[in-house]
C-alpha cells in the first residue's frame, strides 16, 4: 500500500469480500476487477447485468434563483433545456473551450440542480465553482461524501431493481431520474449509465450503500451463470470505450477543445453567454486542427493509451485510450489525429512499444446496442 | 494462494524454468498470471534468437496491462509456444503446462543456481507481494 492514505467508498468491505481486487485510482481505493475477470464482467454487462460501485464520483448541489443560470454561464450545454426530473451531459469549460471535466447536470427544480462529477477532479471542479462565482445568488454545496452511487447496467437492469421499487421504472425515459424508494431507501433512480447499455444510476446516503449493493446483487441472483455480475473498473473502462464515450484525463482535458473531441452536441454557442464561448464559436468558424477519431487494429497487437499514431512514416498524433474491446472481440482505440486525415477508412499505424502495428480509422461508437 | 510447484526454478519477475540437461523450458508463474487477469495477448520471440540472463524476451497482455517478460537465464530459443497466438488463455488455466512459452538451450548453467526453488519463491510471494 502508499504511504497516502486513500479514500474509501462505503462498499470497500463488500468489494473485499467478493474478492475484489483493489487498486488505487483517483486517490481512491477501488476494485480494478472481481475474480470473474474482466471479460467476463465485459461480457455480462453487455448480455445481462452489471453492478459498479460508483460511489467515488463527485455530487457538488446548486441551490438559490440564479441555479440555472449560474451552471449556463460555466457549462456548455444548455441548462434552461432541462425540465424537472431531467439530466443533462454538459462540460465544465475554460476560456479557450478546453474541459475542466465533463458532467452530468440533474434539475430537481428550477432552484435546484445537482451536478455530478469525476472523481479525481471533484476538488478541482468546487475550487473552479467557487471561484467563478458571479453575483448571482447561488448556494453550493459538496454533496459528495453524502451520497453512494451504484450503476445497475444492462439489458436485465431494469428487471432486476423493477422488484425493489415501486417506482414505475419503464416510465423513467433515458436520461430522466425519479426520487424514490428502493428496498425503503430514499432514493435518486436515473436511467443514465456509462456503458452503452439500458441501465440505472442510484444515489442514495451512504450508510445504506452496502444494504442496497446486497439486494441487486441479490435481486440479479448473482452467483448464477446467467446473474447480475459486480465489475471493476476495468470492465467500466472497456464498456464505455466500446460504447464510444469519452473518459477524462483521456480523450478530454484542459488541452483539448470540445468541438477536437467531437463533443460539439453538448456545445451550444446558440443559447446565452458561457466560458469559453468565444474560443469554441471562432474555433468552428475557422475549423478544428485536430479531431477525435476512432480506430480498429488490424494487425496483431493492442494500442495502449498515450502511444503515438503515424501516417507514412510521420507523427500526426496520439492514442487517447486503447484496448482489447472484449464484446467486439477486436482491438480498439480512440486518438487525435489532424482534420484531414480524420476520416473512415483511413489507414494509420500505432507504434507499439517500438513495433508498427496497422489499424484502421472506423465509426464511433463502436458498439451500439439493439433497441 | 498461488500454485508453485516443486522441481522449477522461479525468477523474482514471476517467471518458472524447468532444466532438464542444457534443455529449458520457460512460462509465467501461477502468480503472475492471477495478477494479470484474462490473458488476451502474448508476443513471443522467434526461434534461434539469443538472450542474455534479464533481457526481453516478449509481452503478455491482459484486458488492462501490459507486462514484460524477463528471461531467468542467457539462452537461445529452441521452439515457441505458437498455439498461444490463437489460444493466449492457456497461460491463464494451465501456466506450468500447456501454457509454456519458449523451449531453449541453456548458454550455461551458472545463472540457474541464482534462480530459486519453489520453496524461496513461495517465501518471496509471501514477505513480497501477498501481504
Amino acid at each position: 500500500m502508499s504511504a497516502i492514505t486513500l479514500k474509501q467508498t462505503p462498499l470497500n468491505a463488500a468489494h473485499r469480500r467478493l474478492g475484489g481486487r483493489m487498486v488505487e485510482f483517483g486517490g481512491w481505493d477501488m476494485p480494478v476487477q472481481y475474480p470473474a475477470g474482466t471479460v467476463e464482467e465485459h461480457m455480462r454487462t453487455r448480455t445481462r447485468a452489471g453492478l459498479f460501485d460508483v460511489s467515488h464520483m463527485g455530487e457538488i448541489e446548486v441551490r438559490g434563483r440564479d441555479a440555472i443560470a449560474f451552471v449556463n454561464r460555466l457549462c456548455s450545454n444548455d441548462a434552461s433545456k432541462l425540465v424537472d426530473g431531467q439530466a443533462q451531459y454538459s462540460a465544465l469549460t475554460t476560456e479557450q473551450g478546453t474541459v475542466v471535466d465533463d458532467l452530468l447536470v440533474y434539475r430537481f427544480g428550477a432552484e435546484h440542480l445537482l451536478l455530478v462529477v469525476n472523481a479525481s477532479t471533484t476538488d478541482k471542479d468546487w475550487d473552479w465553482l467557487n471561484s467563478h462565482g458571479s453575483d448571482e445568488s447561488v448556494e453550493l454545496k459538496n454533496r459528495s461524501s453524502d451520497l453512494c452511487q451504484i450503476a445497475l447496467q444492462g439489458p436485465n437492469a431494469l428487471g432486476i431493481l423493477q422488484t425493489l421499487t415501486g417506482t414505475p421504472l419503464e416510465e423513467i425515459k433515458y436520461y430522466h431520474f425519479r426520487e424514490g424508494r428502493v428496498d425503503d431507501v430514499d432514493s435518486i433512480i436515473s436511467r443514465t449509465g456509462y456503458t452503452g447499455e439500458d441501465g440505472f444510476e442510484v444515489y442514495a446516503a451512504p450508510e445504506y450503500a452496502e444494504r442496497l449493493w446486497e439486494k441487486m446483487l441479490d435481486a440479479g441472483s448473482y452467483g448464477t451463470p446467467e446473474g447480475v455480475q459486480p465489475c471493476g473498473l476495468a470492465a467500466r473502462n472497456t464498456l464505455r470505450l466500446e460504447a464510444g464515450m469519452a473518459l477524462y484525463g483521456h480523450e478530454i482535458t484542459e488541452e483539448t477543445t470540445l468541438l477536437e473531441a467531437n463533443l460539439g452536441w453538448i456545445t451550444k454557442l446558440a443559447k446565452s453567454d458561457f466560458t469559453g464561448r468565444d474560443a469554441l464559436a471562432r474555433q468552428k468558424e475557422e475549423g478544428v486542427g485536430r479531431k477525435l477519431v476512432g480506430f480498429e487494429v488490424t494487425e496483431r497487437g493492442i494500442a495502449r493509451d498515450g502511444q503515438d499514431i503515424y501516417v507514412e512514416g510521420t507523427r500526426v498524433g496520439h492514442v487517447t485510450s486503447g484496448s482489447p474491446a472484449p464484446y467486439l472481440k477486436k482491438n480498439i482505440g480512440m486518438a487525435y489525429v489532424p482534420v484531414e486525415l480524420a476520416n473512415v477508412g483511413q489507414q494509420i499505424q500505432v507504434d507499439v512499444r517500438g513495433r508498427m502495428v496497422g489499424a484502421l480509422i472506423v465509426p464511433v461508437p463502436f458498439y451500439k446496442r439493439n433497441k | 494462494m498461488a500454485n508453485v510447484p516443486e522441481g522449477l526454478y522461479y525468477s523474482k519477475d514471476h517467471e518458472w524454468l524447468k532444466v532438464e540437461g542444457d534443455a529449458g523450458t520457460v512460462g509465467i508463474t501461477d502468480h503472475a498470471q492471477s495478477s494479470l487477469g484474462d490473458v488476451v495477448y502474448v508476443e513471443l520471440p522467434k526461434a534461434g534468437e539469443t538472450f542474455a540472463a534479464h533481457d526481453t524476451f516478449g509481452s503478455v497482455e491482459s484486458v488492462k496491462a501490459v507486462s514484460e517478460l524477463f528471461l531467468p537465464v542467457a539462452c537461445v530459443v529452441v521452439e515457441v509456444n505458437d498455439s498461444l497466438t490463437d489460444e493466449p488463455e492457456k497461460v491463464n488455466t494451465d501456466p506450468y503446462g500447456d501454457g509454456w512459452m519458449l523451449k531453449v538451450r541453456l548458454s550455461g548453467r551458472g545463472e540457474v543456481d541464482s534462480l530459486l526453488s519453489a520453496a524461496e519463491y513461495e517465501d518471496y510471494l509471501k514477505t513480497n507481494v501477498e501481504q
